[in-house]
């Protein structure tokens, strides 16, 4: 199966261990990945904050880089939901007649990292070690738009040496939304504390999640806030072994 | 006499959340209040194993009524006035406000009681009939709180969910009397004592009125039925004491059966106060000799409303049937209040539909207005409760595309553009990216301008020394063709070490 890695802007350009977490993680379960360096970005900043009409190179971009691939994965949340919703919407709209077809026929290949491995390899336990005390957040996006389910505390449970425990009032948004977090910096501050706060009172030492632009914020916040809590996407988690 | 409370002169919707987050005591109120109608939601529509098929069936009775909503409104005034009501038609508030007055002073009164009703408090209708010397009386018990504490609503179920017990106890033995019966004395902070503060004050009003405001939840196209839910029964005694009753309903309000209608009681109460079934359910048609009023009439309103319709995305927000489940489970309005939206329609529902009303297609709005859809994360909540399946998300963005094209935003478009040009395009992107790592040292956590919107709260990300897209063509590829002669050299790149530039490192970062 070749596996293209929709990596996005955001964990390329900030995040490169998550990719390379990624990377290594589909290799050890026997994947040959690729990475398409014509890729860049999914639109989503420009989409929800009103420039969508402005996104149609990106669409396209997507649809092309990736045409070739048996599926294509990616670490985000929230951009693998912008693909899946809101690339057809995009698409219709578009000046290029023909983009609709080609965004069509790359959407239904779209996974989420815990899709992929959950869904298509069948795997939950990913052979992972990380000795510490966990608590996941369910991102708004990939709860409610992807409906991950309970596919990323799946593969966590099967973690060796992970204690993972709840997080109170896990289904309440942490605050990032994107641009909303620089719009109305009060109100997501108030958010994000909130979220820490809570994460926090588990007694955990890292609070781990499948998109890194929450992480951001609430790692922001906890680094701020002198927690001594630290931030670890999902990927980094099931990358990480033992040896 | 001070002037009437006002949304008017808002600030824009980040100011007015600054000093909403900041109070402490609202910050409390609102996450306890909220919570608690969110919880008792959730367990009643848990109980219900079609509330799917439910919530697809009150959406698809909504669409389909606003698609032939001419047809409905006729045939609706057709069958209030055969049973002996008089429909009259206001295109916007003003008209409807002149002609609920004209009809108040028909009847020689100066004072009318009024059914909790979201309709007139958008069209201003106490403020209007003030003007015209005459006093409307609020008979819901939250209303009741707001009209008493000289004070606007800011829930659209709960009006006075911002005031806890205590707040309320004060303003009730602060102003009742100047209003009528006064608060008892020694009056307690007691639900129980409150509530029957307040009942007493009321008894006498219902019992002297002679004309009655109302809204109505539903309008039955087939029989001219109006509906009116509500939990106290201060509706059922405005709807069947006075002798003259006006409705003011907007034209969404229309459904066209009573086997439509069945759908929505079991929909509305269970997705706002998070009740089996609803209290109060008064229906009435026209007028009937010897019951009730004898005098009815029915203002159908517009006031934006036909603009809303002829948006094939923002139409949805017509479907609302104003339970505020939305604003329960909203993790912005719980922590800003109503009051932070400057309208009577707070939260999610608000964001997408009083911009609507003001016209934001038009591009010509307030600065108020156009913050309005920004007032939100985009974390879904809101539509996964909506019993009408409104997409929130997707209309809120909607407008937002409506406020760029409006011409606001100059700089904003300005960053956007040259977003663009950096991501339409992987090469840019990884040029832009080796400049951000070779400088990276001299970045810093904080940043000045716009940028401190995020960082006065939280700490920057570290850039790394590699992309990841670096990191990729180095390792894990053939080797990249050389970088065109014209490629920009970082400033910071001579203050680098080379050892730096080269690095190799499985985790970089």
């Amino acid at each position: 199966m070749r596996v293209g890695l929709f990596i996005t802007c955001v964990n390329d350009t900030l995040y490169p261990r998550t990719g390379q977490a990624v990377v290594r993680l589909l290799e050890r379960l026997g994947c040959t990945v690729d990475f398409p360096t014509a890729q860049t970005c999914c639109g989503q900043m420009h989409w929800n904050t009103g420039y969508g009409k402005r996104i149609e190179p990106m669409v396209a971009g997507f649809a092309d880089t990736f045409a070739g691939y048996d599926a294509v994965v990616t670490p985000s949340g929230s951009c693998g939901a912008m693909i899946r919703d809101n690339h057809p919407r995009a698409a219709a709209r578009a000046a290029d007649p023909g983009l609709s077809a080609r965004v069509a026929a790359v959407v239904p290949k779209v996974y989420d990292l815990t899709e992929f491995i959950v869904d298509v390899l069948g795997v939950t336990d990913v052979g992972a070690y990380f000795p510490h005390r966990v608590v996941y957040h369910p991102t708004c996006h990939s709860r409610r738009l992807l409906g991950l389910g309970d596919r990323p505390t799946a593969l966590l449970r099967e973690v060796r040496g992970l204690e993972l425990v709840d997080l109170p009032g896990e289904e309440e948004c942490c605050g990032f939304g994107g641009t909303f977090a620089v719009k109305n910096p009060d109100v997501s501050t108030a958010m994000g504390a909130d979220k820490v706060r809570h994460a926090a009172g588990t007694g955990a030492e890292v609070l781990c999640a499948a998109d890194n632009s929450c992480l951001m914020h609430i790692g922001g916040l906890m680094d701020r806030q002198r927690t001594g809590m630290r931030v670890v996407h999902l990927a980094e988690i099931l990358a990480s072994t033992a040896g | 006499m001070t002037p009437p409370p006002t949304f008017l002169g808002m600030p824009p919707f980040p100011e007015a959340a600054r000093s909403a987050v900041s109070n402490p005591q609202l910050r409390h109120n609102l996450r306890k209040a909220t919570h608690t109608i969110r919880d008792k939601r959730a367990h009643v529509v848990g109980e219900l194993s079609d509330w799917a098929e439910l919530r697809a069936a009150g959406a698809a009775i909504k669409d389909r009524t606003l698609r032939r909503l001419d047809e409905y409104l006729v045939a609706a005034e057709a069958a209030v006035t055969a049973a002996g009501g008089t429909v009259h038609w206001a295109a916007d508030a003003a008209e409807a406000n002149r002609i609920v007055a004209d009809l108040v002073r028909a009847t020689g009164e100066t004072e009318v009681v009024k059914v909790k009703s979201m309709v007139t408090q958008e069209i201003g209708l106490n403020e209007a009939l003030a003007a015209e010397g005459i006093r409307a009386y609020e008979t819901d018990l939250a209303e009741l709180i707001v009209q008493l504490g000289d004070d606007l609503p800011s829930h659209i179920l709960v009006p006075a969910i911002h005031r806890n017990r205590a707040e309320i106890r004060e303003i009730f033995v602060r102003e009742m009397a100047e209003w009528g019966v006064p608060a008892p004395p020694g009056l307690t902070d007691e639900p129980a004592a409150l509530a029957e503060a307040a009942r007493r004050h009321l008894r006498e009003r219902f019992l002297s009125a002679k004309v009655a405001v109302s809204g109505a939840n539903f309008l039955v196209a087939e029989t001219g039925t109006l509906v009116v839910v509500e939990s106290e029964g201060n509706g059922r005694m405005c709807l069947t004491l006075p002798e003259t009753l006006i409705s003011v309903v907007g034209i969404e309000k229309v459904v066209p059966t009573w086997a439509d209608l069945e759908v929505f009681l079991q929909l509305l109460p269970r997705s706002s106060t998070g009740e089996r079934m609803n209290p109060y359910t008064s229906t009435w048609t026209g007028v009937t000799p010897g019951d009730g009023p004898r005098d009815f009439h029915l203002v159908l309103l517009d006031n934006g409303r036909t603009d809303v319709l002829a948006d094939t995305t923002g139409r949805q927000a017509l479907r609302c049937i104003r339970c505020s489940a939305c604003l329960n489970v909203c993790p912005v309005y719980e922590r800003t209040g109503g009051h932070a939206y400057g309208s009577v329609y707070p939260g999610p529902i608000g964001a997408i539909l009083v911009p609507q009303l003001r016209g934001v297609a038009s591009g010509k709005v307030d600065p108020q207005t156009a913050s309005l859809p920004y007032a939100s994360s985009l974390c879904g909540a809101c539509y996964e409760v909506c019993p009408v399946a409104i997409d929130i998300p997707e209309v809120l963005v909607h407008l937002r595309e409506q406020v760029v094209e409006g011409g606001g935003h100059r700089a904003e478009r300005a960053a956007m553009r040259a977003a663009e040009w950096v991501l339409d395009d992987a090469k840019r992107l990884r040029t832009v990216q080796r400049v951000a790592a070779r400088s990276r040292r001299l970045l810093p956590r904080r940043a000045p301008g716009p940028g401190a919107a995020w960082s006065d709260s939280r700490a920057l990300p570290e850039v790394p020394a590699r992309s990841f897209r670096d990191w990729w063509v180095r390792e894990r590829s053939a080797p990249p063709p050389q970088p065109p002669a014209a490629s920009p050299q970082p400033p910071a790149a001579s203050a680098q070490p080379p050892a730096e530039q080269n690095r190799i490192e499985e985790d970089d970062r």
